[in-house]
């Protein structure tokens, strides 16, 4: 039961991994930039619940749909201020401006909450689940349902509709779908809305699963949701699903089984390793180079 | 294949660097440079060293690579245990030179370690790699016990010096330049254009690759030997990703493949920061934003046609004058 339980919330901390590597695998996808700053939008969307939770005292629903608001408009205008003037550039440029940004979000949270740590609310509050002797936290079960929800309707909208059907063809070929009269510009500003909401929700399942938020919080999960998105094959969404929450299932049983400290060292490990054998990812299409 | 106005160029930069060395001693010896500013000249070089030693993967063979830190990591705690160990038994003026070697040759051993499966990825799998490597690096360190674990190595000897360093960075420009005219250089530089024609035209693909990795991991992991000599405390925590992002920003503002932009960007982004201290909060968050501004600057071209007619109106050569008064 042990193991079952390390796996569940080892699924549940992946599927966190999972909601924020979908926002770099669509960017990447479709502008071909790594958004260093992506995972800072988590630390936004997890402050701005803190704010009207507990300072506003606002109803949980109208909170979560604040901070999804709050990051949809700062994912955008962040892609309008600082991205859409290198469309053209060099990746590596584009690269500098993401980390700048990046830099930009950590130290404005800095500004406005000081460099320590706040608790987070408990804004779910769904009491344990039990089965037998297994038991499962309302923290988990949540972020396990909502995750699926929400990738179940990120499918759909990109299999299924014009407007995932404009995304598609852009990360084809943004020419191309330029001709065939799909606005470039809108389909990539939607890219980056659909990003940050999902990263709004990550930041609250995250806050909800540890507890606390600073400044930095959102680096790490950044990071490891970056290395995710590489793992499943970046660009490719089944790819940031399954590499989110191998990633997420991977750290858990590395810190259960081996050694907390060196849980980090195995995730990335592993990274090095399927990238090793399969050098595009889980997912990735192999492209052959043509001369 | 060099030209006359590159020689002159490489010449130029000697001769400048070993001016301010020599203006910046005499600064010292009479007590015109603040203590501030005397501590900070050995970061000042290690930068530099780090900065043009990245350049060579990032300018010359045009791969990201986001774990230049871990090289230094690796560099340094080599080299302070070496230091530590015959502290005793060797004159400092050749254990630290042997110091340096061993981290050195230790951070070139890795580089090639991770060179390895470099050869099979390109682009952004590898600067995720990368950027693994840098972080493996990091919490293996801190949970070995010979490494003094996560409150870090004590005990090394303070050999580090401006002389030294300097003397670092004067290497490191050497090997560095001339390999980028030679004819190795001109090889692993025909990768970065374009992969296939260099492979069709008999370049052999994977040893230039590593050549670069290694040669560029032997100078981070010198680097890191003059840090570990320069602080009394030696902490893996201080080479972590964003100290590469840190490497990786001179690289890009000082120009991709400007070596000369690279030492001059690196001054400039050790200094100011640390003369905007007493910004204290906003420091940051000013960084971020003049970071923002210039790379969008730097890639609008209207900016660019406002700039050289300005350059055109000054008689002097554009280059040269820039540079002449940034170092002043």
């Amino acid at each position: 039961m042990d193991f079952l339980s390390t796996l569940i919330s080892g699924l549940s901390v992946g599927s966190i991994y999972a909601l924020i590597a979908l926002g770099y695998t669509m960017v990447y996808g479709i502008a071909k930039m790594l958004n260093f700053a992506h995972g800072d939008i988590i630390m936004v969307g997890a402050f701005t619940c803190v704010v009207a939770f507990s300072t506003w005292g606002m109803n949980v629903f109208v909170t979560i749909i604040l901070s999804v608001v709050v990051c949809v408009l700062v994912g955008v205008l962040i892609e309008k201020i600082a991205y859409k003037p290198l469309r053209k550039a060099p990746p590596l440029s584009v690269l500098i401006t993401a980390i700048g940004v990046s830099y930009f979000l950590q130290s404005t949270a800095l500004l406005i909450f000081g460099p320590n740590q706040r608790s987070f609310p408990h804004i779910i509050d769904i009491p344990p689940i039990k089965i037998g002797s297994l038991t499962i936290s309302g923290e988990a079960a949540a972020t396990l349902a909502c995750s699926f929800v929400l990738m179940a309707a990120l499918s759909f909208f990109i299999n299924r509709t014009t407007m995932g059907k404009a995304m598609r063809a852009v990360s084809e070929d943004k020419q191309a779908a330029e001709l065939m009269g799909i606005s470039v510009n809108r389909t990539i500003s939607i890219t980056f809305a659909i990003g940050s909401a999902l990263a709004s929700i990550a930041g609250i399942f995250f806050g909800a699963t540890y507890g606390f938020i600073g400044p930095y919080s959102g680096s790490m999960p950044g990071i490891k949701a970056f290395v995710a998105a590489v793992f499943g094959g970046i660009g490719s969404i089944p790819g940031a699903m399954l590499g989110g929450i191998l990633l997420g299932v991977i750290e858990n049983m590395s810190k259960a089984y081996i050694s907390t400290e060196l849980s980090d060292a195995i995730v990335f490990g592993v990274l090095i390793l399927v990238l090793l054998i399969k050098p595009t990812g889980l997912m990735g299409k192999a492209i052959n180079e043509k001369v | 294949m060099k030209t006359k106005k590159q020689l002159l160029n490489r010449y130029m930069t000697y001769i400048v660097l070993i001016g301010v060395f020599a203006l910046v001693t005499i600064g010292v010896e009479t007590g015109i440079v603040s203590r501030h500013m005397r501590s900070l000249l050995v970061p000042i070089c290690i930068n530099i060293i780090m900065a043009v030693s990245l350049n060579l993967v990032i300018g010359f063979l045009g791969e990201l690579s986001l774990g230049h830190a871990g090289f230094m990591s690796v560099g340094a705690y080599a080299g302070c245990l070496f230091s530590i160990h015959f502290e005793a038994v060797l004159p400092t003026f050749i254990r630290f030179p042997l110091a340096m070697a061993a981290g050195g040759l230790t951070a070139s051993f890795f580089g090639l370690i991770v060179g390895i499966p470099v050869l099979r990825l390109k682009g952004d799998y590898l600067a995720i790699v990368t950027l693994a490597f840098g972080e493996i690096i990091r919490s293996v360190i801190i949970n070995l016990d010979f490494t003094g674990g996560a409150s870090g190595l004590k005990g090394t000897p303070q050999d580090s010096s401006f002389a030294w360093a300097f003397s670092i960075v004067l290497i490191t420009y050497f090997v560095i330049t001339n390999l980028a005219d030679s004819k190795h250089g001109r090889a692993i530089h025909s990768l970065k254009e374009n992969l296939i024609a260099a492979q069709s035209c008999g370049v052999d693909i994977n040893l230039y690759k590593l050549m670069a990795f290694v040669i560029s991991a032997f100078f981070a992991g010198a680097a890191g030997v003059l840090t570990g000599h320069n602080f009394s405390i030696l902490t893996a925590g201080a080479f972590d990703y964003n100290r590469s992002i840190e490497i990786l920003v001179m690289v890009v503002l000082g120009g991709i493949g400007n070596i000369n932009g690279s030492i001059l960007s690196a001054c400039v982004l050790t200094v100011l920061p640390e003369s905007l201290k007493f910004l204290s909060d906003y420091r940051m968050l000013i960084y971020s934003v003049v970071l923002i501004i210039i790379t969008i600057l730097g890639s609008s071209q209207r900016w660019k046609d406002i700039r050289s007619s300005l350059l055109s109106r000054i008689s002097f050569k554009g280059k040269g004058k820039v540079k002449a008064n940034a170092n002043e």
